[in-house]
């Protein structure tokens, strides 16, 4: 009987095979209700990661996906960081998927020194409410760090930092 | 069954020392977006997007190999129409890659990336060069075991994976501590490509074979959804 195929990191040199992909937006510039999202990958030390991949998958503003979702809609999106260590997407808010969950965004981030993906949840800010009933950031274990789980609104858009390690670490999915 | 995949924090990869997450994961219930994924069209595609020996005026040096394989969920049924790609250093050990300072040869004729989209059986299958071994600043001596980077989408959000195919009998298998941090070894074997008369092309190529099966806990996806 054959098993599952192990992760294995995407290591440094990952660029020039996934580039093609990144870098297309969810929706055009001047789309109304267009959603800045973006941040920066630090690790332990505080110092930008600045070979991660992040890639984002989320519903439409209907709080539908492919195919049901209207066309166009990719609800995926991928971005190698910088420099810097930054990543940036222009989408739109997701609508509520479920009668329970309050909405958000899923998160995988590849980097080298990671032997498997890490997964995370972006929720928003102005959506209190049904953040406070949201069954996965009213269950976690230290509800003290739901707030990593938040994104802060800024001048651009929505930032939403994401920290590998140390105070204020991120919380990481097992899925 | 449990997970075949490696920690996170593996003292034995140095880059995973500051990357790996301190504090314990949070299981994940899955909803609708966890139960779905993107989709990729046949228009993303070209053919020509598979051969990575073609991209260039002249044939890349090194071994000219047919990787091929199957993409499987773990009730080993055919995961059809999902966007693999791959990428790789060439037969001298050195990636195209701005970063890569390995003191080997580039390869004008070789760039090293490809993808394509599984087949309805599931079947993907790339041409290229077999990957020369390289070595890292990871501990003294430490050299990678040839290898391709394999990324796959599954239906769901949770089935994504990327991971990297090696190739049969590499003595420095043994020796790796990305391939060793699969702890199971049977799992770990599940990394190992096998050698292959069928895809071995006379006067051509070599064969190799490397199926791709699809863990993720919400292993059938949620009905309806596609
Ligand atoms: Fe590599």
């Amino acid at each position: 009987m054959r098993g599952p195929t192990p992760s294995q990191t995407v290591g440094p040199f990952f660029r020039f095979g996934l580039a093609w992909l990144a870098g297309r937006d969810l929706v055009a510039e001047g789309h109304p209700g267009l959603l800045r999202l973006h941040g920066v990958v630090r690790d332990g030390e505080g110092d930008p990661v600045t070979d991660a991949v992040v890639e984002i998958w989320q519903a439409d503003p209907a709080g539908k996906f492919p195919p049901r979702s209207p066309s166009g809609w990719r609800g995926f999106g991928r971005c190698l960081t910088g420099p810097d260590g930054g990543y940036s997407f222009a989408t739109a808010k997701p609508g509520r998927v479920d009668g329970m969950q309050a909405p958000h965004i899923d998160i995988s981030l590849f980097a080298r020194g990671l032997l498997q993906r890490l997964v995370t949840r972006v929720y928003f800010p102005d959506e209190g409410p049904a953040n406070s009933s949201d069954p996965v950031l009213t269950s976690l274990p230290d509800p003290s760090r739901a707030e990593t789980l938040v994104g802060v609104p800024d001048g651009l858009g929505l930032r939403f930092d994401m920290c590998l390690q140390g105070p204020g670490e991120t919380v990481f999915f097992a899925w | 069954m449990a997970s075949p995949d490696p920690p996170y924090d593996e003292p034995a990869y140095r880059s995973s020392a500051l990357r790996a997450p301190r504090r314990p994961l949070v299981p994940l219930p899955g909803g609708p977006t966890e139960a779905s994924g993107p989709v990729f069209g046949e228009d993303e595609v070209e053919p020509g997007d598979a051969d990575l020996t073609c991209h260039h005026e002249g044939e890349p040096l090194g071994q000219r190999i047919n990787v091929s394989g199957r993409l499987l969920d773990g009730d080993g049924r055919a995961v059809a129409g999902q966007l693999v790609e791959i990428w790789q250093a060439n037969a001298a050990g050195r990636y195209a890659h701005e970063v890569d300072q390995h003191p080997a040869p580039l390869d004008p004729n070789f760039t090293g990336a490809g993808r394509c989209l599984t087949g309805p059986d599931g079947s993907y299958r790339f041409v290229t060069i077999k990957p020369g071994a390289y070595p890292w600043r990871n501990h003294p001596n430490a050299w990678r075991p040839a290898h391709i980077h394999f990324s796959v989408f599954g239906r769901a959000f949770t089935e994504r994976l990327v991971t990297q195919m090696y190739f049969p009998g590499d003595p420095l298998l043994a020796h790796d501590p990305i391939y060793l941090s699969v702890r199971d070894e049977q799992a770990r074997e599940r990394l190992v490509s096998s050698f292959d008369w069928q895809t071995t092309e006379e006067e051509w190529a070599l064969g190799y074979r490397f199926d791709v099966v699809l863990g993720g806990h919400l292993a059938t996806p949620v009905e309806g959804l596609r």
